[in-house]
C-alpha cells in the first residue's frame, strides 16, 4: 500500500483540524484516499492539538503512529512527536518553534507582515510550506484553496503562496491518478444518511463527540429543509422527539453515552408505546464523564438492556463513512416501518474522524414505508395484526382517535392492567421483533472481509473495523464484523463463521461487550484483544497484539 | 358529526375528587369548541402519571398518557411537529412542579403554544400521601411522618419569573370560572399556566380552608408585571393569607413554534441538497 501520513499540530485554538483539513484535501488532490483522526484535550483554548491525515492508494480508517511529515505549529508538537518519528520531515513554525532538529521552518509572523495579511490566515503560510516541501503543484494549491477556503482566498492563497516560495522540496508525495472524493466526518454522513431516511427533525443536547452531528445539522438546517432543537437536558431532548413522532415527524436524538443514561425512561416509554425513533449513540471514553475527547465502545452492552421491560430495538454499528450513510438511513427507514428505537452506535473515532466517501457508491437499503391507517374501520392505535405493527395515524388525522400510552394497554390504547390483555400486547411487540428480524436477514448484516476462507477470524464492530482490515491483509485473516446487533443476526453471524477455528475478539473496551454478545448467541471466542485508554487501535499495534494471539 | 366525549374506560378517581370538576370543565370547553366549527382531531391532551393523568383514559380525544413529569416535552414535540394542533397538557403538582420542574421553566421561558393545566392538590395521591412542592411547611405524609422541613414554592410567582405569557389560577369548586380561565388560556398564543387548586378528597381534603379564602381577582391590571408579581405573593402556598383566584398576567409575545417556520422540501429536493453537499466537500 503507498501511504504517507502527515501530523499536523498546535496549541488548541490554533485551527488545528481546519489546517489539517486543508492538507486532507492536498493530497485528496493528489489521488489518495484520506483518512483524518483529531486529537485533542477537553479544553477551548492551550493544550496540544493535532491532526493526523493519513493518505493511501486503498480507502483507509485509521491511523499509526508513523509520521512522515510532521507540520509544527509550535515547540510542543516537535517535542512531543519528533521521539516517535526521528526521520519525519520536519516544518515548523520558526515563531513559535526555537529547538528544531532537522528540517524547514517559516516565520508565520514575518509573511503575514510581508503580505499585510490578518493573524487568521497564519495557517495558510503552514500549509502553503508544507506543500512546497512535499511537492505538491502550486495548480492543486490553487485549486484547494478556492474550493474549500472560499473566504478571502485571494489573502490565503498570497500567504500561502509566499510561504511556498521560501521552502524547497525535499520529499515528494507520489502523485496518485485516482479523482479527489468526497472529505467527510463520521458526524456529517450520519446526518446526511439520517435526512436521506427521511428525517425533519432532529433534537439533541451538546455533548461529545455527538455535538458535531448537532452543529452540521443546525448549521444546514435551512439547506435540508429541517428542523433542529436544542433543548434543557437529554431527557426532554428524547421526550420531545417523542412528542415529534407522535405528531407524525421522522426524528432523531443524539447524545454520547452520559446523556444517554438520561434517555432511557423514554427509550423505554418509546418500546411501551411503540414510538419510532432513531438514537444516534457516539461513545466516548467511560465510565461517568470518563474522556470526553477520547474514543471507546463500551456502551454496546448498555444500548443493547437500557430502559426498563422487555421491548424489540434495533442496533446498528457503522464501520465507517459508507456504512454511516446507509445504515443512518436504514435506522430511519426501520425505525417507522416497526414503530420501534433504532440505534447508531457511533462511537469518537468515527463520529470525528474524517473520511473520503463517493456519494454515487452509497446504495441505500430498500426498506418499505411504514402502514398508514386506511381511515376505514375505526382507529386503533395498538391494533393487533399478523406481523404486530399497527397502522400508523397522527393526530389532526380526520377522524382517528389517536390515544399513545405509556401503561399497559389494549388495542385502543387505554390503559389495562388485564392479564389477558397484557400478554396480548406484550406477544404484539414480540412478533414485530420476529418480522424485523426476519427482513434484517435480507441486508448485509454481518461484514465478511479479509481473506475468506482464512481458519483464524478478527471479530470486531465499529470503527475498530478498519484498523483489523489492515491486520488482515498482512497476516491473510478473515475480518467478521456484525453491522447489525439488535436483533443480532444469528443465522449470517454462523455463515461467516463457517469455518473459522480461531476467533479473535478486537474491542475497545475492557470487557470484550462483542465478544459477550456473541457467546449468549452460541458463539465461542477463543481470545479477546482489548484496548481502553481512549485512543483507537492502531493497524502496526494490532498487528503486534494479533501475532501474539495467533501464537503466544 | 358531534362525538361522544366520554369514553367508555372505567373511572376510578375517589368520590369527591377534584379531578372531575376539570375533566368536565374541558369536556364542555371541548364540546364548545366543535360547536364553533373546531375539529377534535386537531386536539390533542398530554397528561402525566398520577392520578389527574387518568384524565387521558376517560376523554375521547387525541391523548399521549406519557411518562411522571414529561408532559412538556413530548407536547413541545407535537406542537413543533404540527403547529396547527391545539395541545393541552395536564398535569399534577408533583408532575410538572416536582419531576418535571426544568420543562416547565424551559416552556415558559420558550413560550411554547400550549396550555397547561396543574392539578394542584398539594400532595401525591396516586402513591398513596406524601408531600410534593407545593404542600405547606410541616405537612404530614407517608414520607415526612414528623412533617415536611421544607417550604412550598409558588408556582405563580416562579412562572412570572420564568417569562410564561399566561399566568392564571383556578380553583375546581368555581368551575364556571375555571371553564373561563382554561377557555382563555387555550385561545392564548403562547405559554398559557393554569394553576388549578383541587382537593384530594383521600390524602389532603382542603375544601374548608379553600372555600374560607378565595376571592376573585377584580380590577387587576393583568398586563401590569409588577402588579401580577405582587399580587401572586399575596399567598405563598403556606402561611394563611386570602387565595385570589383569576388571571394574574397575560402578554402577546412571538411564541417559539413561529419561529420554526416548517420547512416544506420535497424528498428530491432534499436528495439534490444532499448530493451538493457531498460535492462541496471533494
Amino acid at each position: 500500500m503507498k501511504e504517507v501520513s502527515v501530523l499536523v499540530g498546535g496549541r488548541a485554538g490554533d485551527g488545528i483540524n481546519n489546517a489539517g483539513a486543508m492538507v486532507a484535501q492536498l493530497l485528496n488532490h493528489l489521488g489518495y484516499f484520506v483518512y483524518i483522526s483529531i486529537d485533542y484535550p477537553s479544553l477551548i483554548r492551550g493544550g496540544h492539538n493535532f491532526a493526523l491525515v493519513r493518505a493511501a492508494d486503498k480507502p483507509v480508517g485509521a491511523y499509526n503512529n508513523r509520521i512522515d511529515y510532521l507540520v509544527a505549529l509550535n515547540q510542543e508538537t516537535l517535542d512531543l512527536h519528533i521521539p516517535h518519528c526521528p526521520d519525519c520531515t520536519v516544518v515548523a513554525n520558526a515563531d513559535l518553534a526555537k529547538s528544531i532538529p532537522s528540517g524547514q521552518t517559516i516565520s508565520i509572523n514575518a509573511i503575514l507582515k510581508a503580505e499585510s495579511a490578518p493573524p487568521i490566515t497564519g495557517n495558510s503560510a503552514m500549509i502553503g510550506a508544507f506543500a512546497k516541501v512535499a511537492g505538491i503543484p502550486w495548480e492543486i494549491v490553487l485549486e484547494v484553496f478556492s474550493r474549500h477556503m472560499p473566504k478571502a482566498a485571494d489573502e490565503n492563497l498570497r500567504v500561502a503562496r509566499r510561504a511556498y516560495d521560501e521552502c524547497h522540496t525535499t520529499r515528494q508525495v507520489p502523485a496518485l491518478s485516482g479523482p479527489p472524493h468526497s472529505l467527510l466526518t463520521g458526524n456529517e454522513v450520519i446526518g446526511c444518511g439520517l435526512v436521506a431516511g427521511g428525517l425533519t427533525h432532529y433534537i439533541s443536547y451538546p455533548m461529545t463527540p455527538s455535538s458535531s452531528l448537532l452543529h452540521f445539522l443546525a448549521g444546514n438546517a435551512e439547506r435540508l429543509g429541517i428542523t433542529v432543537i436544542h433543548p434543557e437536558n437529554e431527557i426532554a431532548v428524547i421526550l420531545m422527539g417523542l412528542g415529534s413522532a407522535v405528531a407524525g415527524a421522522r426524528t432523531a436524538v443524539g447524545t454520547s453515552g452520559g446523556g444517554f443514561c438520561l434517555m432511557t425512561e423514554g427509550l423505554s416509554f418509546a418500546g411501551m408505546a411503540e414510538i419510532p425513533v432513531v438514537i444516534v449513540v457516539s461513545q466516548r471514553t467511560g465510565p461517568s464523564t470518563g474522556l470526553p475527547t477520547y474514543t471507546g465502545q463500551a456502551e454496546l452492552q448498555f444500548v443493547l438492556h437500557a430502559g426498563q421491560g422487555e421491548f424489540p430495538r434495533l442496533v446498528l454499528a457503522p464501520a465507517d463513512a459508507g456504512e454511516a450513510y446507509r445504515w443512518s438511513a436504514a435506522a430511519m427507514y426501520l425505525a417507522w416501518k416497526y414503530q420501534i428505537p433504532a440505534f447508531v452506535l457511533s462511537d469518537k473515532t468515527l463520529s470525528e474522524g474524517t473520511y473520503s466517501v463517493d456519494y454515487d457508491t452509497l446504495a441505500e437499503l430498500p426498506v418499505a414505508d411504514p402502514v398508514l391507517w386506511d381511515g376505514q374501520d375505526p382507529y386503533l392505535r395498538y391494533q393487533d395484526t399478523p406481523a404486530g405493527i399497527s397502522p400508523l395515524a397522527f393526530p389532526g388525522r380526520k377522524d382517528a382517535i389517536v390515544k399513545v400510552n405509556s401503561y399497559a394497554h389494549d388495542e385502543d390504547g387505554y390503559t389495562t392492567e388485564e392479564a389477558a390483555l397484557v400478554t396480548l400486547m406484550t406477544e404484539k411487540r414480540r412478533k414485530k421483533e420476529v418480522k424485523l428480524k426476519e427482513e434484517m436477514d435480507r441486508y448485509p448484516c454481518v461484514s465478511v472481509r479479509g481473506k475468506a476462507d482464512a481458519s483464524t477470524a478478527l471479530l470486531c464492530w465499529g470503527s475498530v473495523r478498519n484498523a483489523c482490515d489492515e491486520v488482515a491483509t498482512r497476516l491473510g485473516l478473515r475480518v467478521i464484523q456484525p453491522v447489525v446487533l439488535s436483533p443480532f443476526p444469528d443465522q449470517q453471524f454462523s455463515a461467516a463463521c463457517q469455518g473459522v477455528q480461531h476467533l479473535i475478539a478486537v474491542e475497545e473496551n475492557a470487557n470484550g461487550q462483542l465478544a459477550a454478545l456473541v457467546h449468549e448467541h452460541g458463539g465461542r471466542v477463543d481470545v479477546t484483544v482489548l484496548k481502553y485508554d481512549g485512543r483507537p487501535f492502531t493497524p502496526d499495534e494490532l498487528f503486534l497484539l494479533v501475532q501474539e494471539a495467533i501464537a503466544p | 358529526m358531534t362525538r361522544n366525549l366520554i369514553t367508555p374506560a372505567q373511572n376510578t378517581w375517589c368520590p369527591g375528587c377534584g379531578n372531575f370538576a376539570i375533566q368536565h370543565t374541558l369536556k364542555d370547553i371541548l364540546a364548545g369548541l366543535e360547536k364553533e366549527g373546531r375539529s377534535l382531531d386537531d386536539v390533542v391532551m398530554v397528561t402525566g402519571i398520577g392520578c389527574h393523568a387518568k384524565i387521558a383514559d376517560y376523554l375521547n380525544i387525541n391523548s399521549v398518557y406519557t411518562l411522571h413529569g414529561r408532559t412538556i416535552p413530548v407536547a413541545t414535540g407535537i406542537k413543533l411537529a404540527n403547529p396547527k394542533l391545539t395541545v393541552i397538557c395536564c398535569a399534577g403538582d408533583g408532575d410538572a412542579y416536582a419531576e418535571g420542574l426544568d420543562h416547565l421553566i424551559f416552556a415558559a421561558k420558550r413560550n411554547i403554544d400550549l396550555t397547561m393545566i396543574v392539578h394542584n392538590n398539594r400532595v401525591y395521591g396516586l402513591t398513596t400521601g406524601q408531600y410534593t412542592p407545593t404542600s405547606p411547611l410541616g405537612f404530614k405524609g407517608k414520607s415526612t411522618p414528623a412533617g415536611t422541613t421544607e417550604y412550598p414554592f409558588n408556582p405563580l410567582e416562579l412562572m412570572l419569573a420564568s417569562g410564561a405569557t399566561y399566568i392564571a389560577r383556578g380553583y375546581t369548586r368555581k368551575m364556571p370560572q375555571l371553564a373561563q380561565l382554561i377557555r382563555q388560556g387555550i385561545a392564548h398564543k403562547g405559554f398559557a399556566f393554569i394553576d388549578v387548586l383541587q382537593i384530594c378528597a383521600s390524602f389532603f381534603n382542603m375544601t374548608e380552608y379553600y372555600q374560607s379564602r378565595v376571592y376573585d381577582l377584580d380590577g387587576h391590571d393583568t398586563a401590569d408585571f409588577e402588579k401580577a408579581c405582587a399580587k401572586s405573593r399575596e399567598w405563598d402556598y403556606n402561611l394563611d393569607a386570602p387565595i385570589a383566584l383569576g388571571v394574574f398576567f397575560e402578554r402577546a409575545l412571538p411564541t417559539f413554534d413561529d419561529r420554526y417556520p416548517s420547512r416544506d422540501m420535497s424528498v428530491g429536493e432534499r436528495t439534490r441538497r444532499i448530493r451538493d453537499l457531498f460535492e462541496a466537500a471533494r
